[in-house]
């Protein structure tokens, strides 16, 4: 499904702000599977989702989406294979743009945009029945500018546009970490509903160590830019936090340093 | 009495630069790109319909090849911008310079050319009324198309494009090639607004269209300040356009009736959309003054999301 093979990024290189944010980072993704991706700051977290998505090339390295070699492949016409949300609720969904409008452009993902109607009566009372689905009173407001919605409300809705046309990959890059306790965890119901229903091969990057434990069938710790803790199955449904944290210090030969992980503990 | 006479002339003159307002809109609003490429386009369009209406071409056909070529200036000013990653304001002061030569060869090296008299013209000065409903009827067509294609699959991804270049590549939007084609859009237009500008005063100089960002922008923030207070949807908006196109030029031909030098004018257009840019800002630095309190609390706030990048 998805392979990475030795991944490496350098931001600034050759500068006093050099950093390394990737090195040698491996990792296989198997249908289905749903991984949380935890790590201290600056692991690399998110500078893997975008290597993933596209967002600039690798220095070295491969990544594999599906048996296609997608390395080189420009980030608009990898959004076929990839479902996004970013951690910035603003970042997702076009503001100025209708609710129905922003699912209607995230529904032709991967295809060819002609010059028909781009937003069909019959596609909108679609629309109607999935936002009911997330139970935010969306469905009434299919007009409505998405500028105007919350943040939680913008990101269920973006949630909602990543998986309309089944990805082969979602990427969630910290997608509850700028919404309040309560709208988080009712985002992340909703992404946890979405990706059980659809089975969707899933990476969810998180400060939550409890939703990392919670959520999903593998969890995966990054450090310095690559994978040092990998568990899955059981071994995993019985993990607690102390137990991850020792862990990671044993792999790593480091202590676990992430303010916001530690306050959420 | 003399403001009344000339109120039909400030009319059509006003559609006209409005009709082009249409075109900034689709740079400056949809897009999000402030391009000066049409300073240059509005004089290509008006060049390249005097030059074809004196060679026997008629006036609607010298009016579609004044779109294309207006047309293929944004794709150029899209292409600097989009394939060669130069900025897209100096993209399109660049353009804007190559169509100061290009223009001039258009004109075959002089700087004026005059519609000969008795070719086919679609407007001109010397029926206002007539020229009032040929330009209305033109603006009426381009406004029904927009609104149209804003609707299309191929629309909704040029306003997502503006609106929100991120997520519109993580939706598999080609963002660089719908810049270029909004711009080529948008500087048609214009050069359609520069074809008819030509005719209606009988004449194509190298000089015109000099400053032509400024009457649009102008135009649009007149027009905007009402139509947005009415509904903020795409034909209304443009509508408004149109109206603060005329708005503009009445007040223009007012202001020169009260005998401001026409040397003064242009200074009259920037200072006119200076304020309106400056508006939001001041407006902001004067509540941020007036609630402090609250202002602290926001910026608080926004320090607590910004980290956690990692």
């Amino acid at each position: 499904m998805l392979k990475i093979r030795d991944l490496e990024k350098t931001f600034n290189p050759g500068t006093v702000n050099a950093k390394t944010a990737l090195s040698g980072f491996d990792l296989t993704l198997n249908d289905g599977d749903f991984v949380t991706v935890i790590g201290g700051n600056g692991a690399g977290k998110s500078t893997m989702l975008n290597a993933i998505a596209g967002v600039w090339k690798p220095d070295y390295g491969t990544i594999e989406i599906d048996g296609v070699d997608v390395t080189n492949m420009p980030e608009h016409k990898r959004a076929k294979f990839l479902g996004r949300v970013f951690q910035d609720p603003m970042k997702g969904t076009s503001p100025d743009m209708e609710i129905a409008e922003n699912l209607s452009i995230a529904a032709r993902r991967g295809d060819k945009r002609k010059l028909v109607w781009g937003c069909s009566r019959k596609e909108k009372e679609g629309y109607r029945d999935l936002l009911a689905q997330l139970g935010l009173g969306l469905e009434d407001r299919l007009s409505t500018k998405v500028g105007l919605l919350s943040g939680g409300q913008r990101q269920a809705v973006t949630l909602l546009m990543a998986t309309l046309k089944k990805p082969k990959i979602l990427l969630l890059d910290e997608h509850t970490a700028a919404l309040d306790p309560k709208t988080a965890a009712k985002v992340l119901e909703i992404t946890n509903k979405l990706v059980t229903e659809n089975n969707l091969t899933t990476l969810m990057i998180t400060h939550n160590m409890h939703d990392a434990i919670e959520y999903g069938n593998r969890l995966i710790m990054m450090h310095e830019g690559h994978v040092v803790v990998d568990v899955s199955g059981e071994e995993k449904k019985k993990l607690t936090i102390d137990q991850l944290l020792s862990l990671f210090e044993t792999a790593s030969g480091s202590r676990f340093t992430s303010d916001k992980v530690m306050l959420s503990k | 009495m003399a403001f009344l006479n000339a109120l039909p002339g400030a009319i059509a003159e006003g559609l006209i630069w409005g009709l082009m307002a249409i075109g900034v809109y689709i740079s400056y609003k949809i897009l999000d790109i402030a391009d000066l490429t049409v300073d240059g386009s509005i004089c290509t369009g008006a060049c390249v319909c005097a030059v074809l209406i004196n060679a026997g071409v008629p006036a609607w056909g010298s009016i579609l090849i004044a779109f294309l070529a207006g047309a293929a200036a944004g794709v150029i000013t899209g292409l600097l911008h989009a394939a060669l990653g130069i900025p897209s304001i100096l993209a399109g002061i660049l353009t804007q310079l190559m169509l100061y030569s290009v223009n001039l060869a258009i004109l075959g090296g002089r700087s004026l050319a005059t519609l000969t008299p008795g070719t086919s013209k679609l407007l001109h000065m010397s029926n206002n009324p007539l020229a009032i409903l040929a330009a209305g009827l033109i603006i009426i067509a381009v406004i029904i198309i927009l609104w149209l294609f804003f609707y299309t699959e191929v629309g909704l991804t040029l306003k997502s494009t503006g609106d929100n270049p991120d997520m519109s590549r993580a939706q598999g939007i080609n963002v660089k090639l719908n810049k270029v084609l909004g711009l080529a859009i948008s500087n048609g237009i214009v050069a359609l607004s520069g074809s008819l500008l030509a005719q209606y005063k009988g004449s194509a100089n190298i000089n015109d269209g000099r400053g032509a960002i400024v009457i649009g922008l102008a135009a649009i923030f007149i027009g905007l300040s009402v139509s947005m207070k009415i509904k903020p949807n795409l034909v209304v908006s443009l509508v408004g356009v149109i109206g603060g196109g005329i708005v503009y030029y009445v007040i223009y031909n007012f202001v020169v009736l009260l005998g401001l030098k026409t040397d003064y004018l242009k200074m009259f257009s920037a200072i006119i959309v200076a304020v309106f840019l400056a508006a939001p800002y001041l407006k902001s630095m004067y509540f941020t003054k007036k609630k402090p309190v609250r202002a602290q609390t926001a910026s608080a706030r926004t320090d607590e999301g910004g980290d956690g990048n990692a």
